[in-house]
């Protein structure tokens, strides 16, 4: 399990490119697509831009809700295709 | 026209050794894999001692990867994984391209149970109201089929994939069940074998029916082996072990090297009647199954040079020898050789079948048979039928070109194979 590092008050003041730059490393275990990796941002698509296999974003869901100390429901995890959604969906629940 | 079938590679993790050429040195040698393990004894087993095999976190790295390795919990895929592997490298085969498998190459690859620590993760996070948190290889890592899942995956085999279960069965039968694939002509490789996991949630209902040895926590290697007089239960054991069986024609036009041929074999059960139970062998089905093999292989019982037993350290070790006796019609001075590697392992459950194998193959090849340890004073019962020098302590040199090898298992089922040295 993910080290917890931050605070939540330092999480919730976490600038937004900060947030991107986490989930990267969230997300680099369970890339097969590393080129996809070399320009990562909010549009990146985790399926067809990493080639993450399906099954591995119940684990990418998991780490991120151990590193923000928060909990994606089904619905929310549903809609969670690109880097821009968590990061998104990530706010939203840290608010 | 039945296919040939030839052995052109193996693969095992044992626990007195991983890979082929440390497990020849360690059965050549008498090397027990058998230890003490202080977590059996804080959790009150009686018998503290067992069999794993020794891996490091940098070996596993050869065989998985980073995102296999992350939570990884299932010590008979990590077994299973290796022996397989190597099994396939061992036959100077290459894994599948990333587009194709492998459509001429399957698996058929057991297990009794499969990733018991990864369940007991499981069932603590689901008791604790956390389904939500297993993760996404909780159920790869303990369905039965997980093994040959990883192995055919890793490998890209597009053929059968496929487990099989029978208890202490379940290797030789994987052995029997790929060899009848190839040579019904439905495939031109099989990787058989078997695996099994280590561990007190494994081995506990072994301890609780109060078979295993109690008495030899202080000394484990010294823990009385199958065939002694003062044997009293079996070690407990785990790892895995693998054979890549091929197509004679197959094997011979890409000039694999050949280990042996596999003349044929045996499956049957006892029924649980006439003296069968869920846990002792019907002894009319085991001299069935043992002239069933000879049939099926085309020998006679006068042909086979050594036995490797099913022989666990249990009271019925008597029983299997006075059944080889019967079934082969052979005795005393005129008793094949026989041995048991469960002396220095332990008993490896499910994956017994298949480690066994691979030791007898060595034998084969090599032309030895490795001694029985722990059993300077034979079982009285046993000496009555055998001649003492058929039952080798320690390994001998010899030419070998036949070697039968049993597995019995609870559900009283029973599987023998019969092997033969490749001449032409």
């Amino acid at each position: 399990m993910r080290t917890k590092l931050k605070t939540k008050y330092q999480l919730y003041k976490m600038p937004e490119k900060d947030i991107l730059d986490t989930l990267k490393a969230i997300v680099t275990p369970y890339v097969q697509n590393k080129e996809g990796l070399e320009n990562f941002n909010e549009k990146t698509d985790f399926l067809n831009d990493l080639k993450i296999n399906s099954a591995n974003l119940v684990d990418v869901v998991l780490d991120v809700e151990d590193e923000f100390n928060i909990e994606i429901d089904t619905e929310s995890m549903n809609g969670m295709l690109t880097a821009g959604d968590a990061k998104n969906i990530i706010l939203e629940k840290m608010s | 026209m039945k296919n040939r079938v030839v052995i052109t590679g193996m693969g095992v993790v044992a626990p007195n050794a991983v890979g082929l050429e440390e497990f020849e040195t360690a059965i050549r040698t008498g090397k027990s894999g058998i230890d003490f393990y202080q977590e059996l004894a804080d959790l009150n087993f009686s018998c503290q001692i067992g069999g794993k095999p020794d891996i490091s976190s940098e070996k596993l790295k050869n065989y998985f990867t980073d995102l296999q390795l992350r939570g990884l919990k299932s010590s008979g895929i990590i077994y299973g994984v290796i022996a397989g592997t190597d099994a396939w490298e061992d036959a100077g085969l290459v894994k599948a391209g990333e587009e194709t498998p492998d459509w001429d190459s399957g698996i058929i690859f057991g297990t009794g149970i499969l990733g018991v620590d990864k369940f007991r993760e499981a069932i603590h996070l689901i008791d604790a109201g956390n389904t939500r948190r297993l993760g996404s290889t909780s159920v790869l890592q303990t369905m039965a089929s997980g093994i040959s899942a990883y192995l055919g995956g890793i490998l890209g085999c597009g053929n059968q994939v496929t487990t099989n279960s029978s208890a202490c069965t379940t290797g030789t039968e994987a052995l029997l069940m790929g060899f009848e694939r190839i040579q019904a002509g439905k495939a031109k490789r099989m990787l058989v074998g078997s695996c099994s996991d280590h561990g007190p949630y494994v081995w506990g209902g072994f301890d609780a029916m109060r078979i295993l040895p109690g008495n030899y926590n202080e000394n484990p290697k010294e823990t009385p082996g199958p065939l002694s007089a003062e044997a009293a239960g079996f070690i407990p054991g785990s790892g895995a072990g693998a054979l890549l069986l091929e197509d004679y024609s197959s094997a011979m036009a890409r000039g694999a090297r050949i280990y042996a041929e596999v003349l044929g074999g045996e499956v049957n059960s006892g029924g649980q009647r006439g003296g069968g139970s869920m846990t002792a062998a019907n002894s009319q089905a085991v001299q069935r199954c043992i002239k069933g093999a000879l049939k099926n292989s085309g020998i006679s019982a006068n042909e086979i040079d050594a036995i490797n037993g099913h022989l666990t350290g249990t009271s019925r070790d008597p029983v299997e020898i006075e059944n080889w006796m019967l079934g082969l019609n052979r005795k005393k001075e005129n008793f094949p050789y026989i041995n048991s590697l469960k002396g220095l392992t332990g008993h490896c459950l499910s994956a017994s079948g298949s480690i066994e194998c691979v030791a007898s193959v060595l034998q084969l090849y090599k032309n030895f048979i490795f001694g029985n340890v722990n059993c300077e004073k034979l079982h009285p019962e046993i000496i009555k039928q055998v001649a003492s020098e058929k039952i080798p302590r320690r390994a001998i040199d010899i030419p070998l070109n036949i070697i039968a090898k049993a597995s019995f298992g609870f559900g009283d089922v029973n599987g023998i194979v019969i092997f033969r040295k490749m001449t032409e």
